[in-house]
């Protein structure tokens, strides 16, 4: 496996949200608007790539019965430090991403790389796979947030996108709005599989 | 006594964890595929979390704050949950073994169970006290579990219809969550 091959599984073929099924939870809860997409992939980003670096650095030290508590008090430590980097740094961004910052530490994708990943391979390939996972989940993050802002608010990004006369539809923005248009997307990305497998 | 009542009622119907807080959903949408699952799985949560919120309020309160190491509650908080599980493991191992068998890999998952570390940190953002802590843990994990047994009984109906191709397996079963989650949508109001 190649270095670019691991950096662009983690961009569609192994996309952590839409294939994988893991980080649901920030991906629904955070996705009420595209630039919280932004920010909270880049945390995760952060927080992936630097777990997954000390924890291949230091693959053959840890012993394996102990390596679960070990890598959550890893990334526990990453997140506390992006938890703070953000407060000091972007207080509207830490605001808009509230309780899902600390709860990045128990974020399904960052440990399970951890154990899938990052404890059996050196130190650039845990790199390139850290980036391609938090690259693919922040793409994911920001198509997801813009659908829902877009047909929620009728802006993206900020800016109005949807005229005035036209209504929008609230229930977007809503939890229950999340849900329906991640399971709609799935269905897309599964629909577009079949697609190609039945090409080939 | 009032003010308990609505605390529960809050916390497991009007904010449900799944419904309005989105958490726990990997284990929501993992578990829910049968109802007795779900129901281990409920149970075993309501455990953990009105536990570990507890010690983690403890912690917050005895050690974090005395000290100005709130910086550090990440951490301790996840680790409180950790042990805690392991424990309810070893103790499930060794007093009912037929209940851990049944359990199985569901018991360790809790741990990333983002719900229960969820509710751990909304006491403390929240300003509760203790006995509030004790009182909305235990609403927020029972409708944890009604919300996961709800679910696994759609769940199972659903297997046996006819679903589209593209939306068998986790499309459908989001989409039924999000509709189960305007469906919670009409306790908003119910209690402030």
């Amino acid at each position: 496996m190649s270095l670019a091959s691991e950096f662009t599984k983690g961009l569609w073929n192994r996309h952590p949200i839409f294939r994988l099924l893991l980080g649901m939870c920030p991906a629904l809860a955070v996705s009420t608007k595209a630039v919280n997409g932004i920010g909270m992939g880049a945390c995760v980003i952060f927080v992936l790539v630097g777990s997954n670096v000390v924890i291949s650095l230091f693959r053959k030290v840890i012993p394996n019965q102990v390596r679960i508590p070990v890598f959550i008090v890893v990334i526990a430590t990453f997140v506390t430090v992006v938890d703070l980097l953000l407060h000091g740094l972007a207080p509207e961004i830490h605001k808009a991403l509230g309780i899902f910052i600390p709860l990045i530490v128990v974020n399904c994708i960052i440990l399970g790389r951890a154990e899938a990943f990052a404890q059996k391979n050196d130190l650039l390939m845990a790199i390139s796979d850290g980036l391609g996972m938090g690259v693919g989940f922040t793409w994911g993050l920001v198509v997801l947030g813009s659908i829902r802002e877009i047909f929620g608010l009728g802006t993206w990004f900020g800016m109005k996108v949807i005229p005035e006369g036209l209504p929008t539809v609230i229930v977007m923005i809503l939890p229950a709005g999340g849900f329906i248009t991640l399971g709609f997307l799935l269905a897309a990305m599964n629909r577009i599989e079949h697609c190609r497998t039945e090409q080939s | 006594m009032l003010t308990y009542i609505i605390l529960i009622i809050n916390s497991m119907l009007v904010a449900n964890m799944v419904f309005h807080y989105i958490l726990g959903i990997c284990p929501y949408l993992g578990v829910s595929r049968k109802i007795d699952t779900s129901l281990g799985m409920g149970m075993a949560v309501i455990f953990v979390m009105t536990f570990s919120s507890l010690v983690a309020y403890l912690i917050q309160i005895l050690v974090l704050d005395p000290l100005g190491l709130g910086y550090l509650q990440t951490i301790s908080f996840i680790l409180v949950i950790a042990s805690l599980v392991q424990l309810v493991e070893m103790v499930l191992k060794k007093y009912s073994p037929p209940l851990y068998m049944a359990l199985g890999i569901y018991l360790p998952l809790i741990t990333t169970n983002c719900a229960v570390l969820g509710v751990a940190i909304l006491n403390i953002r929240k300003g509760h006290n203790i006995l509030e802590v004790i009182f909305y843990s235990v609403g927020a994990s029972v409708g944890f579990a009604l919300a996961l047994v709800i679910f696994a009984g759609i769940r199972e109906r659903l297997a046996l219809g006819k679903v589209p191709k593209s939306f068998r397996g986790f499309p459908i079963a989001l989409v039924t969550a999000g509709i189960l989650s305007l469906a919670f949508l009409g306790f908003a109001g119910l209690a402030q």
